[in-house]
């Protein structure tokens, strides 16, 4: 069936509409602030008999799109043919099986038109907490996924309208916030709700061959310009190295290399050079990788469409039970680490062929910090909460201080909701002076929290990254300041042996715990950065003058004014040795 | 002797003031070009063109943007802020957001320079107790510097001062005792609300406006005097009410949407007399597209806004939704080959390709041009001789119709399908996608193009019927002569219900209503009455995201059980179904008191001694609607009489805008001189 392009162009419109909206419904009425605040979370409309991604939310966790087609997918296959039914709703959080991490729930409601399936609606949303190990599932001390939090394989939470009470107390008693879950729970149903509801008043209005047929083509449209991008990339093969800090088991760096091959419009990204699967969680799967890759090519082709389409062209190839394709039960929790190291290879390769198409390394790491503890009256408390960090400089500008990681569109919550819902308080929220990779284009700062514990006694857990193996810069740009975390304990100050990681920091009343986030990496090389504009970080505190110097070759007066003569011997040694 | 109100809109291009002699129930319009660089002497020119003896003017109304100009523009004054040691940079790091979700490009400026955000030692922590009280001397000390550096306005904002404000207080009167300055306020002052990056935000942007306004709004009134006018001037809120002179001085940054807010009043004041209860305002400009939701007679209230990315302003204000669709909007393939419209718009400079100022890229107006809607020889607005119609017919032919191999017309046509499925969509967006039925809405359109669209709007929508008001181009300035004065409060209180003392609670609540009504009667206004009306922001433990709870205080007084009642009856009706056994919190209380200003006769807008629709006819157009060619009418609209029957396709003209009637619909002048367009009218 053709469809002419007024009626697909506004299909187009109405199927984004309906993703959006289900994501709205759930940021809404979640309970964590992880969704209701971060937006890790995400919804979207997938093929009924691939899963393939048709239509993703715009709002939603950039990485998710992509990722979710492989959760459709697990439901499809273990239904078996024909074993859908009107009114079905499948949960699971199978992480192997299409899935990031056990913390990210999916639901999948097989959507049904005048009795045969059309499509498929699905929710994915990050709850607070899971069981495991540690409160808020971020257990850098995982080796297997048992430690991480409750496996549930895809099961029927409704069937066929009829709700199973039993999932849900099974969830309920896995959880160490089971109101959270509840909560969260009921908004992701809300959204499929709405979601079918909105469907079935598209389907009416339209018809099931028409919007089938808008569905294929759009995906379709989505591999021509994903080819149309990439045929705009010179040919050749480049190559991309960076690395994880460790495994938070063993402390040995963990390599991500990408040898990416653009030949006409079709791109192929090799990671077999990449590490072996580690003991630790930052292990992902296949799908997870895609994924990030997914993310990576997003970021740089803004115009490509969210569907299975644009990946078309694209061939990968990741070693079977690799770093970045593993198997169970070896931990993924921190699957996040991961993928942003990916997605920082792909920024530092595809520079090598269009510089002025990305950007620098962001800073690459989402600090998940919890702190965990008991009130007087015995309720127990976990705050848990990821931290920013500086974007990397490109070729317009400098990068964003302050910003959210490139794979969420996550906000920050308020320092007052925190304060007022957990005994802690603030005694830093600041921008990190010296954190923004120099360049000509600086990187965006990091920051400095720093939080002190107003009860008898708590404990804290980190897992991030960045602290060995800062976020590097691009065409010429200078890495950022490292991830460095402090904790004071009666006997001082301390690091954590494996830098970024670290389980069980046991704290006492008035002590403090203190992040200190990278910045973004730098464009361009720093010795062109306008010296006036360097005058003006330092005069803003972003740069210090040492660094203006070592870093700019910029010399200042001790008014602050740029010291021309001086900056002129710092930026060319060599003219001053030769004779006049 | 006449008693003139008067409401001055003043815009980007013109000024438009809408004059109501009350003695006579007569009206006038002017419309001059805006002044630039001071405002103020359009404003006083506009009124002299509708008014010649300022005497006689009771009260001017003024609906303004000096305020979201100075804003977008960064015009403000050089602004310090004191804070508490540790969080200078609160204002910089936002709520760790970013422009635009793909990219990781762009950049933010805060207004305020970092060298001009000074500390103090002091804490107050979250349940209001002073951990560490403030010393005068060392917030004097800042204020010396600030003021020194060459600061006019500073703000003074301390982390939980919403949970105990003494902190800040007491920094606020220790600045004042060194630097007498009227541009000194406490956070708190603005607002006393939880989340301290859009209490500073709000509070850093009224300081920051505080010195351009109150310039402006003096040397208004000082102008207003020379002509010996002696009444009042009200400034329009982006809640959509009005307030004194005085206290938008006070509070600039309610005004940050005052000029559209104005439009949404005027259309829910002329729907609500046309007997239309529910409504859907759309404002279509060049570059953008702007709708805005009435339901059951009250406009839709935002709780906060972006004026631009990072730049917060947390204050009620009519909810606005803007779409990238206007009359300026590019269309364009893209790689893929799929047709595209904006949201790149070509803007009013160089604008359309039909005006002949540079720009080869078709657009919305042209592909209307282009379909015959709009007439070459009178181009609205006044600016232009004519529009080009053969630029416009080879720009649609060679970016459109050639690739996708279309006739002229198809592509056009299919250039405003895309653009009115996208402003379907923001109107899905504020309807139906907030639990409304479209059937039960009428659209109303203001500004110069909205109504070439309205018709196709109700059919793809499926709203009831569309109502074009008698004078499309003015709306906001009527809006100014009829909004009422409305000022809002909020507090946080932020605890369980069941550790609320709701007797205290109550009397709190009252307090400040008292206080707010004193300053509303204060304003020396006439009010019909004066009503108050109470809202919580409330949410189960454990969420982040409250809803809005209106509740009334009872005879009996407040209690748990009724405040539980109110918001499970709030909390169904947004999500469906209510949570068991989770605790309910109370995170702020809002009051809101309103000065109803008595009622405007909109039978001013009678169409006197109109004439019926076959006399109007001024000649006929080749219009293509549904793939096909039609002959449609053109009437001269505003001599039609009350009663007169447009069936479609027709086009209707005057002055200020342009109406399509599409086929099988058809419009009615009803006796308020406004159109009623639906696929009904035609039957009765």
């Amino acid at each position: 069936m053709e469809i002419d392009a007024v009626t697909l162009a506004i299909l187009k419109g109405r199927f984004e509409q309906i993703a959006d909206e289900m994501d709205a419904t759930l940021f809404r009425a979640a309970f964590n602030p992880i969704i209701a605040e971060a937006h890790d979370a995400s919804h979207g409309l997938y093929d009924a008999e691939t899963g393939m991604t048709l239509v993703q939310g715009k709002s939603g966790l950039p990485i998710f799109v992509g990722a979710m087609a492989f959760a459709v997918k697990s439901v499809i296959d273990k239904a078996g043919p024909d074993g859908h039914a009107p009114g079905d709703l499948w949960i699971f959080n199978d992480p192997y099986d299409g899935g990031t991490h056990l913390s990210d729930f999916r639901l999948v409601k097989p959507l049904f038109h005048d009795g045969r399936l059309f499509c498929f609606l699905a929710s994915v949303g990050h709850w607070h907490d899971v069981g495991g190990n540690v409160p808020g599932n971020y257990n850098p001390a995982a080796t297997e996924v048992f430690q991480e939090g409750m496996l549930i394989p895809p099961v029927k939470l409704y069937d066929k309208g009829e709700l199973r009470q039993d999932i849900i107390d099974i969830l309920s008693a896995n959880s160490r916030l089971p109101l959270s879950l509840y909560g969260d729970l009921n908004g992701q149903i809300n959204a499929l709700d709405l979601g079918e509801r909105r469907m079935t008043a598209l389907l009416e209005e339209y018809g099931e061959a028409t919007a089938g047929a808008c569905l294929r083509q759009l995906k379709e449209r989505a591999a021509t310009m994903m080819r149309a991008q990439i045929a705009a990339l010179p040919d050749g093969t480049v190559s991309a190295e960076d690395w994880l800090d460790n495994d938070g088991i063993v402390d040995e760096p963990l390599k991500i290399a990408l040898d990416l091959t653009v030949e006409k419009d079709r791109m192929v990204m090799d990671f077999s050079r990449s590490s072996p699967a580690c003991q630790g969680p930052v292990n992902i799967s296949r799908a997870t990788a895609v994924a990030a890759c997914y993310t990576a090519l997003k970021h740089i082709f803004g115009e490509v469409p969210a569907n299975a389409g644009v990946l078309e062209p694209v061939e990968f190839r990741i070693a079977e039970d690799s770093l970045l394709s593993v198997k169970a039960p070896k931990p993924v929790g921190g699957y996040t680490e991961t993928i942003l190291r990916m997605i920082d290879v792909v920024f530092q390769a595809v520079a090598q062929l269009a510089p002025e198409k990305t950007v620098a390394c962001a800073y690459g790491t989402i600090n998940a910090l919890s702190m965990a503890g008991h009130r007087a009256n015995g309720a127990r408390w976990v705050m848990f909460s990821f931290f920013g960090g500086g974007h990397g400089g490109h070729h317009q500008d400098d990068g964003l201080n302050h910003g959210n990681a490139p794979i969420s569109t996550a906000t920050i919550p308020p320092l007052e909701i925190l304060e007022a819902a957990y005994p802690v308080r603030f005694t830093q929220w600041a921008l990190r002076p010296d954190s923004g990779g120099p360049g000509r284009h600086r990187g965006g700062l990091g920051a400095v929290y720093e939080i002190e514990l107003l009860e008898e006694s708590a404990d804290a857990f980190l897992f991030g990254e960045r602290g060995k193996f800062p976020p590097q810069g691009i065409a010429g740009g200078a890495p950022a300041a490292a991830n460095r975390f402090t904790y004071q304990q009666a006997d001082g100050a301390h690091e954590p042996p494996m830098v970024s990681k670290m389980v069980g920091i046991h704290i006492a009343r008035g002590q403090r715990v203190r992040l200190e986030t990278p910045g973004g990496g730098g464009y361009g090389d720093p010795q062109s950065r306008d010296p006036q504009i360097v005058a003006r970080d330092v005069a803003r505190g972003f740069v210090s003058p040492e660094a203006a110097r070592r870093d700019y070759g910029v010399s200042l007066d001790p008014a602050g004014a740029v010291d021309q003569a001086a900056t002129a011997r710092l930026r060319h040694p060599k003219d001053e040795k030769e004779p006049a | 002797m006449s008693a003139f109100v008067v409401g001055v809109d003043v815009g980007g291009t013109f000024t438009d003031v809408f004059v109501l002699d009350e003695a006579e129930g007569a009206i006038r319009i002017a419309k001059v070009p805006s002044t630039f660089g001071d405002q103020s002497r359009g404003f006083i020119e506009g009124i002299g063109d509708a008014v010649d003896d300022f005497a006689q003017i009771r009260t001017v109304v003024h609906g303004t943007t000096v305020g979201t100009n100075a804003l977008l523009e960064r015009k403000g004054a050089r602004t310090g802020i004191i804070t508490t040691e540790g969080f200078r940079d609160v204002l910089e790091m936002r709520r760790r957001d970013r422009p635009a979700t793909w990219g990781l490009r762009g950049s933010f400026e805060p207004v305020v320079d970092r060298g001009d955000r000074l500390e103090v030692a002091e804490r107050v922590l979250a349940d209001g107790s002073v951990l560490e009280p403030v010393d005068a001397a060392a917030v004097q000390d800042r204020a010396r510097a600030l003021s020194t550096a060459g600061c006019e306005a500073v703000c003074v904002f301390f982390i939980n001062g919403y949970a105990n404000s003494a902190n800040e207080t007491q920094a606020v009167e220790a600045v004042r005792r060194v630097w007498p300055n009227a541009y000194v306020s406490a956070a708190t002052e603005i607002l006393p609300e939880i989340r301290e990056f859009e209490r500073l935000s709000t509070a850093t942007l009224n300081a920051y406006l505080q010195p351009a306004v109150s310039s402006y709004l003096d040397r208004l009134q000082s102008g207003l005097k020379q002509r010996d006018f002696g009444g009042d001037v009200l400034i329009v809120q982006s809640n959509g009410g009005v307030m004194a002179v005085e206290s938008a001085k006070r509070y600039p940054v309610r005004t940050a949407l005052s000029g559209p807010a104005a439009g949404v009043i005027a259309a829910k004041a002329i729907a609500g007399a046309a007997g239309f209860e529910n409504l859907i305002t759309c404002d279509m400009g060049g570059t953008s597209f702007d709708v805005s939701l009435v339901a059951g007679g009250k406009a839709a209230i935002a709780a906060q806004t972006s004026i631009d990315f990072g730049m917060v302003v947390r204050t009620p204000m009519i909810e606005i939704t803007t779409i990238g669709a206007g009359g300026g909007s590019i269309a364009y393939l893209d790689q893929s080959g799929l047709l595209q419209v904006g949201p790149e718009s070509a803007g009013s400079n160089p604008g359309p390709v039909c005006y002949g100022l540079g720009n080869t890229r078709p657009t919305v107006t042209d592909a209307n041009l282009l379909l015959g809607r709009i007439n070459p020889e009178r181009p609205i607005g006044g600016k232009l001789e004519k529009l080009d119609v053969a630029a416009a017919r080879a720009a649609m032919e060679a970016v459109i119709a050639g690739p996708l191999d279309l006739s002229v017309e198809e592509a056009a046509e299919a250039v405003i399908r895309l653009a009115n499925a996208k402003m379907a969509g923001a109107i899905r967006l504020v309807s139906i996608e907030r639990g409304h039925d479209p059937a039960k809405f009428t659209a109303m359109p203001f500004g110069g193009g909205g109504a070439l669209h309205t018709g196709a709007l109700i059919k793809e929508v499926g709203l009831g019927a569309a109502l074009v008001p008698r004078f499309p181009g003015v709306t906001s300035a009527l809006g100014c002569v009829v909004a009422d004065m409305r000022h809002d409060r909020v507090q946080t209180v932020n605890r369980l219900l069941a550790q609320t003392d709701f007797a205290a609670l109550q009397s709190e609540m009252t307090a400040v209503a008292e206080a707010t009504e004193a300053v509303v009667r204060g304003s020396g206004i006439a009010f019909e009455r004066i009503e108050r009306s109470y809202e919580f922001d409330m949410l189960y433990l454990g969420q982040t995201h409250s809803i809005a709870v209106p509740l009334e205080i009872p005879p009996e007084g407040l209690d748990q059980a009724a405040v539980t009642a109110a918001f499970e009856a709030a909390y169904r009706a947004a999500y469906g179904r209510l949570l068991e056994n989770i605790p309910i919190r109370l995170m702020n209380y809002r009051v809101t008191v309103t000065g109803r200003r008595p009622a405007f006769d909109m039978g001013v807008f009678a169409p006197a001694g109109g004439r019926p629709a076959a006399d109007c006819a001024i000649g006929s157009r080749e219009v293509y609607a549904e793939g096909r060619f039609w002959t449609a009418t053109v009437y001269e609209r505003l001599e039609l009489e009350a009663g007169a029957l447009v069936p479609g396709p027709a086009l209707l003209e005057q002055a200020d805008a342009t109406i399509f009637i599409d086929p099988g619909l058809s419009g009615r002048v009803d006796g308020f001189g406004n159109l009623i367009i639906s696929d009904r009218e035609g039957q009765q």
